[in-house]
């Protein structure tokens, strides 16, 4: 088993003030019951759930945090949000994470996830809603694998599920005013 | 020529550290009136009064101010040191150096800078000081215990044993409260009702205890050692004196109701007594759901007693008791884990709590101590207990700890051992509580001697498959997720205030805290005392706590109504209001707003160009008034005036700053 040196962690105090102010959720209310991670329906495929994300920041661990996979694979359900007894907005954590990993430069550790979320939000940014047949292609170019799921792709666009150019909202306008406001695109 | 002395107290480094207390001397010398002023390590100690008396000695000093603490600290011991000097004890003021000015403030200069101007408001106060003085009142030498719990059961012993009457009053059927319902209690695994049984057979035999059940305190006024509770006695629509407590009526009436004291897994009649060992043991009539009071029919009750005993016509009485202290000792109420909707909300049979569980043990419970499922009536294979259920959860229930449930819930682990033993136990906790006289070694019996497994991780979830209960956790310690099935869930729920606690606390005048729990006086050296004299607190009604606390709680609070009984006399409160007659116009604001029901009218005769002419002024009984001074705040003309608060001496200290 791998030894964490407490001595020499990461205690960067100015990222994780980022962390606490990007987020308004203090870190150090977390007592670690575990009920977060307890019914975390994305824990069992990851490194670790919610609870261990909060212990690595109290220990100010916050490298392994954003290198690691419990950030990107966390599906913002905010399951662990309505029922921590601490009221911490954990899904609000994990979202301040996943954008402070991209401000550091981090590579993802779960790339396709974070390509899947820059090009849904680009995508957002553009028309005012999903395109999904754009997103799927960009996405399976991105990821290197062209042609994955392009059987099922064909069986959509014959029944009409798919089209092929995006259609807009009325107001892309007001939407990319939103995004200007929330500090622009993808996390 | 009025002569003010300054003493100026360094409270070792509490406020030296601070403020330059030599600084603070040499302003205070240079106010004309002051004529001597000095500083001392520590003012309060024997070596700081006797300066203080040899002052006001040598230097002729007639009032004094003392820089230092907050009057609430010392104030009384300093107006002893200069009465004994021959002073009037209130020509003393106090300048809040410590909790006002040191403690938060950091800024040497301006915490110096504050501290003179506050000995200066102080001297400029004192210059208008007039001496004050007390007068006695007789003290009504009976307590009244408000509550029949284990508190109520032990504060009214202590204090009936000690000589003094005392009226207990409960508002249920009969006295015992929670500790009743209980199995067993921890750490010695001693039988709840073997202990407490003999309690309350006392209590109902005691010649000085005058028992009142069913009944409720509707008011309460008055003051220490003059008290007057007014208490409806509910109809029990069964004439206790003709009673002879043989149980038939209860036998043979029809109606079912869910049981209060079975935390409703059983069932009880209409015409009932909480549970067989009731004190006093004969029934009263639940008219919400008697079918005679109902639907006029019925009447069985009345036709099996042999005694003629049930009496329909009864009605509500009320009964005002006069009383030199008063206990109280209202208890508690359960969490509600309905709340839980992750838990279930109240949905699942064989989801129950941490009570129902201890109905369920007891041999006098509705399945007779078998530990058996709501739903089916099966013997559970496998029971989990979650801890905190409601406890450190403010997204739920309450963020304070309950303090019980680690030990109740180790405890109930114990007794399924003993019950079912075949039974496996699981425990999820987040932390183990175990502070007290054998508690830990107890929590580690729960381990090693009932092998319950211990998972450290709060409860997700809690969802049905097929007959059993599956439950979703973290095990924290190993870090993954885990799941288990269990044939019954119990709930360690927490302590919360009782509903209608602010309301009751209103009627008495005591306050209380934020979680609706009552206030002690002092956190530390005044647990039992309220903020009202002659009002003492004990059990859970002023937190959450066990049966050995809330016994030395209650055993405390029984002492310091006794102390009070001890003397004939009380002395009253000097700082009460007074009436300026000459400028009073007779408005009677003053009435409107006195809390205490100080003030009366009264008619003053003037002989003017030939005629009576009379006028209506206000008057204050001093032996009632609280010194609270809302009637000077209240008077328009100023003629309302609270001894050491006079008008004078506020806009003397207005001028000052």
């Amino acid at each position: 088993m791998e030894r964490i040196n407490l001595t020499q962690a990461n205690t960067n105090s100015a990222l994780l003030a980022k962390v606490t102010r990007e987020s308004g959720q203090d870190i150090s209310a977390c007592y670690q019951c575990g009920k977060c991670t307890a019914g975390c329906l994305m824990a069992g495929a990851g490194d670790g759930g919610p609870r261990l994300v909060m212990r690595l920041l109290q220990f100010g661990l916050l490298d392994q945090v954003l290198s690691g996979k419990a950030i990107w694979l966390c599906a913002a359900c905010g399951i662990c949000t309505v029922r921590c007894p601490r009221e911490i907005d954990v899904a609000k954590v994990m979202e301040s994470l996943r954008r402070m990993a991209r401000q550091t430069g981090q590579r993802p550790a779960e790339p396709a996830v974070a390509a899947f979320e820059d090009l849904f939000l680009t995508c957002v940014s553009r028309h005012g809603r999903m395109h999904e047949l754009g997103v799927m292609v960009a996405h399976n170019i991105k990821t290197g694998r062209p042609f994955k799921d392009a059987d099922l792709g064909q069986k959509l666009f014959f029944r009409g599920k798919l089209r092929l150019l995006p259609s807009r909202v009325r107001k892309v306008a007001a939407v990319k005013q939103l995004f200007a406001r929330t500090g622009g695109g993808a996390a | 020529m009025k002569r003010v002395g300054v003493f100026v107290c360094h409270c070792g480094s509490n406020i030296a550290g601070t403020v330059d207390c030599a600084a603070v001397v040499a302003a205070a010398r240079r106010i004309p009136a002051v004529a001597y002023a000095e500083d001392n390590k520590y003012t309060c100690s024997e070596v700081g009064q006797e300066q203080i008396r040899k002052a006001v000695q040598t230097h002729n000093l007639d009032r004094v101010v003392v820089a230092a603490c907050s009057p609430r600290m010392h104030e009384a011991t300093f107006r002893k040191t200069i009465a004994s000097v021959g002073l009037n004890p209130y020509m003393l003021e106090i300048a809040n150096l410590r909790e006002q000015c040191s403690w938060v403030h950091s800024d040497r200069q301006a915490a110096t800078a504050k501290a003179i101007d506050l000995v200066r408001l102080a001297v400029a106060k004192v210059l208008y000081n007039k001496p004050l003085f007390t007068s006695t009142l007789p003290v009504k030498k009976r307590a009244v215990v408000i509550g029949g719990g284990i508190a109520g059961i032990q504060a009214a012993l202590d204090i009936a044993e000690a000589g003094h009457p005392v009226t207990l009053i409960e508002r249920s059927q009969s006295i015992g409260g929670r500790m009743a319902q209980l199995d067993k209690t921890f750490p010695t695994l001693d039988c709840s009702s073997c202990i407490l049984m003999p309690r309350m057979v006392d209590v109902g035999a005691h010649p000085m205890i005058d028992l009142m059940t069913y009944s409720e305190v509707e008011e309460v006024d008055g003051f220490i050692g003059n008290f007057r509770v007014k208490v409806r006695q509910r109809a029990k629509s069964v004439d206790h004196s003709k009673c002879t407590g043989c149980g038939e009526c209860t036998e043979k009436c029809p109606t079912q109701v869910p049981a209060e004291f079975e935390a409703g897994l059983g069932e009880r009649k209409a015409i009932y007594t909480d549970f067989p060992q009731a004190v006093p043991n004969k029934p009263v009539i639940d008219r919400d759901h008697c079918r005679y009071f109902l639907d006029g029919k019925c009447g069985i009750c009345r036709k099996v007693c042999q005694a003629d005993a049930i009496d329909y016509t009864q009605t509500d009485r009320q009964v005002e008791i006069e009383a030199g202290a008063i206990v109280v000792a209202t208890g508690f109420d359960l969490f509600d884990p309905a709340k839980y909707g992750e838990y279930g909300g109240g949905r699942y049979p064989d989801v129950i709590t941490g009570l129902q569980f201890e109905r369920l043990i007891s041999a006098s419970g509705p399945t007779n101590g078998e530990i058996r499922r709501p739903s089916d009536g099966r013997v559970p294979e496998t029971i989990a207990f979650i801890k905190c259920v409601g406890s450190r959860d403010e997204a739920h229930g309450v963020p304070y700890c309950s303090r019980v449930c680690c030990m109740y819930t180790a405890k109930q682990a114990m007794l399924v051992k003993e019950h079912a033993k075949d039974s496996k136990v699981y425990i999820f906790y987040i932390d183990v509580r175990a502070a007290g006289k054998g508690y830990e070694e107890f929590y580690q019996r729960a381990q090693t001697d009932a092998g319950a497994t211990y998972v450290r991780g709060r409860v997700a979830k809690i969802f049905p498959r097929g007959e059993k209960l599956v439950l979703w956790a973290e095990d924290t310690l190993i870090g993954k997720q885990l799941e288990l099935e269990v044939d019954l869930v119990v709930l360690a729920t927490g302590i919360v205030a009782r509903e209608g606690a602010v309301e009751f606390a209103q009627k008495m005048g005591i306050s209380y805290d934020g979680h609706r729990f009552y206030s002690e006086a002092h956190p530390k050296l005044r647990p039992v005392d309220t903020n009202v004299d002659g009002i003492f607190l004990a059990g859970a009604c002023q937190g959450p706590k066990d049966i050995p606390d809330t016994v030395a709680q209650a055993s405390a609070a029984a002492v310091k109504v006794c102390s009070i009984f001890s003397k004939e006399e009380l002395e009253t409160n000097a700082m009460v209001a007074t009436v300026d007659e000459n400028i009073c116009a007779g408005c009677f604001h003053c009435r409107a707003v006195c809390p205490s029901g100080a003030i009366d009218s009264k008619i003053l005769h003037a002989w003017v160009a030939g005629q009576d002419v009379t006028r209506r002024v206000a008057t204050v009984n001093s032996g009632v008034c609280q010194g609270c001074g809302s009637c000077a705040a209240a008077c328009p003309s100023g003629a309302m005036n609270v001894g050491g608060f006079s008008n004078e001496q506020i806009l003397g200290e207005v001028e000052a700053l």
